[in-house]
């Protein structure tokens, strides 16, 4: 499904990376290894040189912003551009729909930003880009900051896409996710991929 | 024409310059260490406007189109430096002189062009008496609305980069991320001509006009005369905001739709 050949930018060696669909990899390392510059390049969100692929097309072949919507980065501290929480979605009915699988009910939408707990934001913005059912999901530490609860629900929730046909690329320090939500793992230390775990 | 204006001689002058004298003695005496820079501005004013008076003479005596040109040149290049150097996060490379020295370009030429072609109708069309002041109170006003909008811009882009990277990462197009900050930098811009044109002649009385009355025009058409001008200023002004904020927009960003913070020096 995803293909990365020879993928590389300051910072992050060349990186060779298959992701079929239905698949789920965990990409392992400590703060600075490279993780987040390998699932931003992929996004193309940075300069970057090298190939990258969807189901045979390559990503230059697409606008930017369309690529972006099938093959979809979520950061681990997502951005909001808006003062209450609805108005980050274009379609509150579909959001409203995925609220309760993250254990938030629509009531959330009406709320403003800034009284979010981190958690709730969190799963929020996954719930903004989950609605958009992207092909490729490139998530950036998808539990930090949820207790334990949370994140066994973040993770049925990432499960069921996969099983649905998504590929899911994330990025974590923590080993225990890795296993229980990854099919496979790749360590990253100083920009490198050190081959499957 | 026989002028009813007051002709103003050396001692009229001199006799002003005592009040900066006084303040320059009040400073001493209160010891609040202004004396000096309050002396040196004096000083460099009466330096510069004099050159200036020497410069219009010159200019309005030859009535020349390549002079003129020269002046004009100069004139616009002064004004992109001031709006650079009114940048807190300036672009890297040629780039911080020329998104404001090129917005300054399009936006003074083209309404005083404008103005001088169609409403002023001078013989010939770019006499400096006309075309020197006109263009010298368009860009003062254009250049500070293009260095608060491009302060904006790229003082909330910075700031608000995490929003403008998921909306990216989301799959929207670069104008949609960096719409709202656009917007506000263009609003910001344009605040200090929108106020001016709210407050004439309420609570300020605009130089201009003030000026051509203590020359002895008649009131109603000194203030024909602001009128147009605010006109000018205000069209200038906008144009000239709306160009430079887009300018930097595209500059923050690439065709690829990715923010470019690399693009701002510092970053």
């Amino acid at each position: 499904m995803l293909e990365v050949r020879a993928l590389c930018r300051p910072g992050l060696a060349p990186v060779d990376l298959d992701l079929a669909a239905g698949e789920a990899l965990a990409l392992l390392g400590p703060s600075g290894s490279g993780k987040t510059l390998l699932l931003r390049a992929i996004a193309d969100l940075d300069p970057n040189q090298g190939r990258v692929s969807l189901n045979g097309s390559s990503r230059e072949s697409l606008p930017a912003p369309i690529w972006r919507r099938r093959v979809t980065y979520l950061a681990s501290e997502p951005g909001w551009w808006e003062a209450r929480a609805g108005a980050h979605f274009p379609d509150p009915a579909a959001a409203e729909a995925v609220l309760p699988s993250v254990g938030l009910t629509g009531e959330i939408l009406n709320r403003p930003i800034a009284e979010l707990s981190t958690g709730e934001r969190h799963r929020l913005a996954l719930v903004r880009t989950l609605v958009q059912t992207p092909e490729v999901l490139l998530l950036d530490e998808p539990t930090s900051g949820l207790d334990q609860d949370t994140t066994r629900q973040v993770e049925a929730v990432l499960r069921a896409r996969v099983a649905d046909g998504a590929a899911l690329l994330f990025s974590t320090h923590d080993e225990a996710l890795a296993e229980r939500l990854g099919d496979r793992a790749i360590r990253v230390r100083k920009g490198k991929l050190e081959g499957d775990r | 024409m026989t002028p009813n204006y007051i002709a103003l001689d050396v001692f009229d002058l001199a006799l002003a310059a005592l009040l900066i004298l006084l303040n320059g003695a009040l400073s001493v005496w209160l010891r609040l260490g202004l004396a000096r820079q309050f002396l040196i501005a004096a000083a460099r004013m009466c330096v510069q406007l004099g050159l200036m008076g020497l410069v219009l003479k010159t200019l309005f005596a030859l009535v020349s189109p390549w002079l003129t040109g020269l002046a004009v040149v100069i004139m616009i290049g002064f004004a992109g430096y001031e709006v650079m150097s009114r940048q807190e996060t300036r672009f890297r490379g040629l780039w911080a002189y020329g998104i404001g020295t090129t917005s300054v370009l399009f936006a003074g030429t083209l309404v005083t062009v404008f103005a001088l072609a169609t409403q002023i109708q001078a013989d010939p069309w770019y006499h400096p008496q006309y075309a020197i002041p006109l263009l010298g109170m368009i860009l003062g006003n254009t250049m500070t609305g293009i260095a608060i909008g491009l302060n904006t811009l790229t003082d909330l882009v910075r700031r608000e980069r995490a929003a403008i990277e998921t909306l990216l990462a989301l799959g929207e197009t670069r104008t949609v991320a960096f719409r709202p900050f656009v917007r506000t930098a263009a609003r910001n811009g344009l605040i200090p001509i929108v106020n001016a044109m709210s407050a004439a002649g309420i609570v300020s009385l605009p130089g201009m006009m003030t000026g051509q009355i203590l020359a002895g025009v008649e009131p109603m058409e000194a203030i024909k005369y602001q009128i147009l001008i605010m006109f000018l200023i205000g069209g200038g002004t906008g144009l000239g905001v709306i160009a430079a904020v887009h300018a930097g927009a595209l500059r923050l960003s690439d065709a690829r739709h990715r923010l470019r913070l690399d693009h701002l020096a510092g970053d």
